[in-house]
């Protein structure tokens, strides 16, 4: 069971300071919210966590029971959902997956695959190339690959957007479900969300 | 401050005495005398290149910025020098060989360098993000370096040599000028090589200056 | 965790089985390297007409349209995953060697498969002759391997730069010289009826440059793919 720390962590594009010295302790169980006025840096601070982005300053660790692991490690166990990940258009759903599994080193059968497509209530259209999916279709598929993923530490960024009610009833049962296992960092200014969160980071301040 | 004025005496007095007091070459009389200046251009090119590559290693082991800007000065000496030097080549090249670009393996080495900094200048001004831009260039001038040692075995192979091969270092490697020549050849050499250094220490002071300004 | 060589040597194949995949349905990459290669190769024929070319101006045609068409053609292969905003997925999936790694082979592939059709094209329309077959295809896949190392790390530093034009010709084009040079040395060998030990020099040029290349690569590549 994995769990993340960020210590002192800054990020500045060119002269532009986004955020300084965050600190964060996230345990396996945990969900902890980032909340802050658009431009804030949320998406920042979650890319910086996901290891899609470096920090400017400071140091991130991935705790293992007592002990840390590295961030090499520790990748395979990561996941992130966010309006800024996309798929790959020419590809259908299925191959987008499988592909992404393969390249994670993950062993899952196609079967497997289109079932957690299913699950995500994208039944029929596991053979369908995503780029004639809706955004919200992608969003849905981006659960149905951090299902096939079983990532430790969920980063989610503004998990709701472009879903439907059905797509966000699917999300809250993903994540009450899941949570035990996992430890989630969720970023959003979606009230409905953010009750999700034991505890909170503020950015912006 | 001593230095410099060592080297403004130096330098004039190197100009003048290669007009007047050092031996023109047995075979190809006056013109062997822009070698005096030619070769120190050529080695302060090339220098250059060096300098700008460790620094671009220096950089992508410590982040730290300042090392990126030295080694855009120095790219930008070593793109002075090697116009320079190809300039000064061209020159002596329709003195002695009657035409001014024969793609022989040093000049055509001397345009790779060109190409080179040319190179990478332009990545440098393509990339508006200062980190972004540092380890991007680094990469590139690490990359080119490395290319170096395949370009110095295979231009050779090209054309043959016009050059005069066993005026400066004979096929023994060893330095076979003359006492005349050995006196000014070196010296200029030093010459050059610190006023690439000056200039170089220069372009920093005045990047740290106009940095300050701007915050 | 994962750590075994087929492991590895799966994950990098399936970027590389994704590449060709997209490929195939894009056809992006692809139609830029044919139609450069056979437009510059017919009007070559063209222009030339009766005269007859020496071996060395083939063997020197034969890599300038190579070059040329992976100018146009390999430039984009980091570029588009930065458009399209799948890098993150990338990212996500694996560590920056196996990026690469999936990246260089495809290129590779990308220019092998062009060979195989504009050699032909060569023979009919340049009466190229192939007499030393051997050495004409090893030169050439070797040469392509080389083309590919040196190209796919420029590929990256131009996908993160915002004048794409005519960087990636601007910046590939010094460190290939020597590519250029062995290539062309070892098609002349190979085409004027040189036995294939008198091309060792050009292949071991080839081959060496390519692991130096690849390794170079390999470590500074982290350093463009990470932001």
């Amino acid at each position: 069971m994995l769990g993340l720390k960020l210590e002192g962590i800054s990020k500045s594009f060119g002269s532009r300071r986004v955020f300084s010295d965050i600190n964060l302790e996230l345990k396996a169980g945990q969900c902890c919210g980032v909340i802050g006025p658009n431009g804030s840096g949320k998406s920042t601070l979650l890319k910086i966590a996901a290891g899609l982005l470096s920090p400017s300053t400071g140091k991130i660790t991935f705790l293992a029971g007592e002990g840390e692991v590295s961030r090499e490690t520790a990748r395979f166990s990561i996941f992130w959902i966010a309006p800024d990940l996309e798929f790959y258009g020419e590809l259908t759903a299925l191959e987008n997956l499988s592909f992404f599994a393969r390249i994670r080193g993950i062993k899952k059968d196609n079967s497997e695959i289109v079932q957690q497509i299913q699950r995500v209530g994208l039944g029929k259209r596991e053979n369908d190339q995503v780029g004639s999916y809706s955004t919200g279709m992608r969003q849905r598929l981006k659960f149905a690959l951090a299902l096939v993923c079983q990532p430790q530490i969920l980063l989610l960024d503004e998990p709701g957007s472009n879903l439907d009610r059905e797509g966000v009833d699917l999300v809250e049962q993903f994540i009450q479900k899941s949570r035990p296992n996992l430890a989630i960092c969720l970023a959003t200014n979606n009230p409905l969300e953010t009750k999700y969160a034991d505890f909170f980071i503020t950015l912006g301040q | 401050m001593w230095w410099k004025i060592l080297l403004l005496v130096g330098m004039s007095l190197i100009i003048i005495l290669t007009f007047t007091w050092s031996p023109p070459q047995a075979k190809l009389g006056d013109v062997s005398r822009i070698f005096y200046f030619h070769v120190p251009v050529a080695w302060v090119s090339v220098l250059a290149f060096l300098v700008a590559m460790l620094n671009s290693v220096w950089y992508l082991r410590t982040k730290n910025l300042q090392f990126d800007t030295n080694s855009g000065i120095a790219s930008k000496l070593g793109l002075l020098f090697t116009f320079l030097a190809t300039v000064t080549g061209s020159i002596f090249a329709k003195a002695a060989w009657g035409s001014y670009w024969n793609w022989d393996p040093r000049e055509t080495s001397l345009f790779i360098l060109l190409l080179i900094y040319g190179a990478y200048l332009a990545l440098r001004s393509a990339v508006p993000e200062e980190t972004k831009r540092a380890a991007l260039s680094s990469v590139y001038s690490i990359l080119a370096f490395v290319t170096v040692p395949f370009l110095v075995f295979v231009v050779p192979r090209v054309f043959k040599s016009l050059h005069p091969t066993d005026s400066i270092v004979d096929k023994n490697l060893k330095i076979q000028m003359s006492g005349q020549v050995s006196a000014l050849f070196f010296p200029s050499l030093l010459a050059f090589t610190v006023i690439f250094f000056w200039m170089y220490y220069l372009h920093q002071k005045v990047e740290k200056l106009s940095a300050k300004k701007e915050v | 965790m994962p750590t075994s060589l087929s492991l590895w040597a799966s994950r990098v194949l399936a970027l590389l089985g994704k590449e060709i995949k997209t490929e195939l349905r894009t056809r992006y990459a692809f139609n830029s390297l044919l139609m450069f290669s056979v437009v510059t190769l017919t009007a070559v024929s063209f222009s030339v007409g009766q005269f007859a070319l020496s071996v060395q101006v083939k063997a020197a045609l034969y890599w300038l349209i190579l070059f040329f068409a992976s100018m146009a053609g390999l430039a984009q292969v980091f570029i588009k995953e930065e458009e399209a905003k799948t890098s993150y997925l990338l990212k996500l999936a694996g560590p920056a060697s196996i990026i690469y790694l999936g990246k260089f082979l495809y290129n590779w592939v990308l220019l092998l498969v062009l060979q195989v059709i504009i050699i032909p094209l060569f023979v009919i329309f340049l009466d190229l002759e192939l007499s030393n077959l051997a050495l004409f295809l090893t030169v050439s896949v070797l040469g392509s391997l080389a083309l590919s190392a040196a190209t796919t790390i420029i590929g990256a530093i131009v996908s993160k730069a915002n004048v794409k034009g005519a960087l990636f010709a601007v910046l590939s084009f010094p460190l290939l010289i020597p590519v250029l040079v062995a290539g062309i040395e070892g098609t002349q060998l190979a085409t004027g009826g040189a036995r294939f030990s008198e091309g060792w020099g050009q292949l071991r040029l080839l081959v060496s440059f390519s692991v130096v290349m690849l390794t170079v690569s390999l470590i500074l590549f982290e350093f463009v793919w990470s932001e």
